[in-house]
């Protein structure tokens, strides 16, 4: 286990002993539960070696075909093209590998072919304008964050968009004559920080409404008196640090609730109580402890770890390592699932939260293995890396915010 | 297996060279439903006067699918029809083969509904119709939106629970079929048999935190939980699962919300009643519940002056010694949180002295540092 802070190395022998007996027990026990013992012939044979490695050299592989062609098995996914731009850009910046500049411009001019000629972007050429693919796409272009792709990005037809699936209780449908639920509050809430068309009447009423997603868990739901769920979660309170209004939830309750998801024996995060444990929620749940860590600390809260999050860091390394990956490539849900550019997506940002501890000024990793699996770090709120987030408020705060042309307004 | 016995079986039987044995073969072959492939829209002539459209990906595609050739067709054909707003029988016809290639495709089920209203199509047809698309894949979004739609035109909720309990009774914590139970049950009052429901439904699986959030649904929306005789009979019933089940996190975080805006030491006798418990049926659940009791009468003592210092004192050191207990050996996954909130109890409560203070472990130079 090598522990970095300020520059300094530390290798923790003692540790080593513990953590071998801790991470074949965990991940024996996964196989056990769910899989004929056979299975246990797929575990990355890495493990028995007691440093787990991150098989970069297979994920990249995986992903790089994957951003030019998919299989037919794809088809379930034709709705959601943008959204496997940025699974698989996001994970190539985690991993630390360069877009080529071609591919970069590649994509951006998919990305403009997505874009509706009403605002937002829909999930693929041709189709509705969708709050869930305009997140992905925005983030996409911020990840490539060259002019070309910032340029692609329609800001007034945009808004035009946000303001088109507004309702008046402070919620959004996911798309004109769709659903409703948080996710779409958070979709909004992203895009319009990160281009600068965020004004306070646009989400008017959805910092009580996301509110009203806390339950008696203390976790949120999709819509008011539904169960607590990670991704619910995660979608609301982070739209909620976005509109500078996080102090307003029961941060004692939500923190509660978010630490208990994570499983004492697997190390992963389960979606909900008494679930099982998923990779994805690596992200969507332990995501959600930087954001409570930040919140408290504006509250005053004097007793917070300047070292650690609150939850167990190495045991969501181990799960994700010794549980999560496909010896071909790509990353899983669980032991005996296949692989898809979801699971990679999130269970390497989840991997990289579980690395990086801090922000800018104050850091402190925890490389689980070699030092060769660090990951980069990622932005607990936009879930892309820091440094694409700075540089696209950057370029759009440049900007005018557009006005609205609505009688209304 | 219809198509079997009416258009297969028929002209099979009055053929007198066929025997049993080919009977059984076409038998098998309609159960794995061996058919002749419909033809591609392309080829068939009520599309002729139709132009296509290709998909515009275009000169160097990203994430490009490779589509079957049937996918390919059908959506080359609903692409024309979406650009010339067509409205028409077969348009409709064919949103259906395109959604079952693709049944996450909301644009194609958004035109669906515009031809059901332009069309004046037999919403009860469409219940059917969407009742075996949900059943078939009932994790999908656009599946449940568009029949809560079809519920609302015809204002008719009738089939709906029975629906819902029998998706349930395949996967008994589909959110998406307690989103639509609860969405129907609030918009057409249909409370009435809503807690027995949930009460079978935690018969067969005390675990289902789903049901649990259902039980708290029902009842904040009904009697509520300000009444006194309520809140006794819930806690009698949590009590008497976590007897049956005691590491069922479920039980206890109900426990705990449906008591925690009135205050955990509120009703008379449960820390004793739990403390009886800990003998017996002990959890990490159960002392997490108690640490709470501790410091939710240390923050009620703040305004009551007959706690005296001896006895608050006496409570914060049995909440510390849970969270240590907690920390260090009955929940160790969660050691950061534990020591978080002991620290932060201590803290607030302000009686450890410096000397006493379970030391972080060593700062690096560096962490001085105020996060920003």
């Amino acid at each position: 286990m090598w522990q970095r802070d300020g520059g300094q190395l530390f290798k923790k022998n003692f540790f080593f002993s513990f953590c071998v007996k801790r991470a074949v027990l965990r991940c024996l026990f996964v196989h056990f539960l769910l899989h004929s013992s056979y299975q246990l012939f797929v575990i990355n044979p890495s493990f028995l070696c007691f440093r787990p490695a991150l098989l970069r050299e297979q994920h990249y592989q995986y992903l790089k075909k994957g951003l030019r062609h998919l299989s037919d098995a794809y088809e379930c996914l034709d709705a959601s093209r943008p959204w496997l731009c940025f699974w698989i850009l996001h994970s190539l910046e985690l991993l630390e590998e360069p877009i080529p500049t071609a591919v970069a411009s590649d994509v951006c001019q998919f990305l403009a072919r997505c874009q509706s000629p009403t605002g937002g972007f829909a999930g693929g050429p041709g189709q509705h304008a969708h709050l869930a693919p305009t997140y992905a796409a925005v983030n996409a272009l911020c990840i490539i964050g060259t002019e070309e792709a910032y340029n692609v990005i329609n800001r007034e037809k945009l808004l035009d968009f946000l303001w088109s699936v507004k309702q008046p209780d402070g919620s959004f449908v996911m798309h004109v004559g769709g659903e409703v639920d948080v996710r779409s509050a958070y979709c909004a809430a992203s895009v319009a920080s990160l281009t600068n068309i965020l004004t306070p009447k646009l989400f008017e009423d959805t910092t009580n409404w996301i509110l009203s997603c806390q339950n008696w868990e203390g976790g949120l739901s999709g819509v008011p008196g539904l169960e607590a769920h990670g991704g619910y979660t995660f979608c609301g309170t982070a739209a909620l640090v976005i509109l500078g209004k996080e102090h307003m939830l029961d941060l004692k309750a939500l923190l509660r609730w978010v630490v208990s998801r994570q499983m004492r024996f697997e190390g992963g995060f389960q979606g909900r109580c008494n679930k099982l444990v998923d990779g994805c929620y690596s992200f969507w749940q332990a995501g959600l402890l930087p954001l409570l860590h930040r919140a408290l600390f504006k509250e005053g809260e004097s007793e917070l770890s300047r070292q650690r999050w609150m939850f167990e860091q190495q045991a969501l390394q181990e799960y994700i390592l010794l549980c999560c990956q496909n010896p071909a490539g790509g990353l899983l849900d669980k032991p005996g699932k296949s692989r898809d550019f979801y699971h990679t997506c999130y269970c390497l940002s989840g991997l990289s939260i579980a690395q990086h501890f801090g922000n800018m000024d104050l850091h402190h990793e925890m490389i689980l293995g070699k030092e060769e699996n660090r990951l980069a770090p990622t932005h607990p709120v936009y879930n892309i890396c820091p440094e694409k987030v700075s540089q696209a408020l950057q370029h759009f705060h440049r900007l005018v915010i557009p006005v609205f042309l609505d009688s209304n307004y | 297996m219809f198509f079997f016995y009416t258009v297969v079986l028929p002209p099979v039987l009055l053929d007198s060279t066929v025997n049993v044995k080919h009977l059984f073969i076409v038998l098998i072959g309609c159960i794995l439903k061996v058919q002749p492939p419909k033809p591609l829209a392309k080829d068939r002539k009520e599309w002729a006067d139709l132009e296509p459209v290709p998909q515009d990906d275009g000169p160097n595609p990203v994430v490009k699918i490779a589509y079957s050739e049937k996918f390919s067709d059908v959506y080359d054909y609903f692409r024309a029809l979406l650009k010339n707003d067509e409205r028409s029988d077969r348009a409709f016809a064919l949103t259906a083969e395109a959604i079952e290639l693709n049944a996450a495709n909301y644009t194609v089920w958004h035109y669906r509904r515009v031809l059901l209203q332009a069309l004046s199509k037999d919403l009860r047809e469409e219940m059917r119709y969407i009742t075996a698309i949900i059943e078939e894949q009932p994790k999908n979004y656009q599946v449940w939106h568009h029949r809560r739609m079809v519920v609302e035109w015809l204002n008719d909720p009738s089939e709906e629970l029975e629906f819902i309990a029998d998706i349930l009774s395949q996967d008994a914590k589909n959110y998406h079929a307690w989103q639509h139970r609860q969405w129907v049950i609030q918009e057409y009052k249909l409370w009435d048999n809503e807690l027995k429901f949930v009460e079978n439904l935690l018969e067969d699986d005390v675990r289902n935190n789903s049901a649990w959030n259902q039980r708290h649904f029902v009842i904040s929306h009904t009697t509520g939980f300000s009444d006194p005789a309520i809140v006794e009979r819930e806690i009698q019933y949590c009590l008497s699962q976590i007897r049956k089940a005691p590491h069922n996190e479920s039980a206890w975080n109900y426990l705990k919300g449906m008591l925690q805006d009135r205050g955990l030491s509120s009703p008379p006798g449960l820390l004793e009643r739990v403390l009886e418990l800990k003998e017996t049926h002990c959890s990490p659940y159960l002392l997490a519940f108690l640490f709470d009791c501790y410091e939710d009468a240390l923050e009620n003592s703040n305004q009551k002056e007959n706690v005296g210092e001896e006895e608050r004192k006496d409570i914060l050191r049995k909440a510390l010694e849970i969270c240590d207990l907690l920390a260090n050996e009955k929940d160790t996954i969660r050691k950061e949180y534990w020591l978080f909130l002991g620290r932060s109890l201590e803290n607030k409560s302000g009686s450890r002295g410096p000397s006493d203070k379970p030391p972080e472990p060593s700062d690096p130079a560096s962490g001085q540092q105020e996060m920003s």
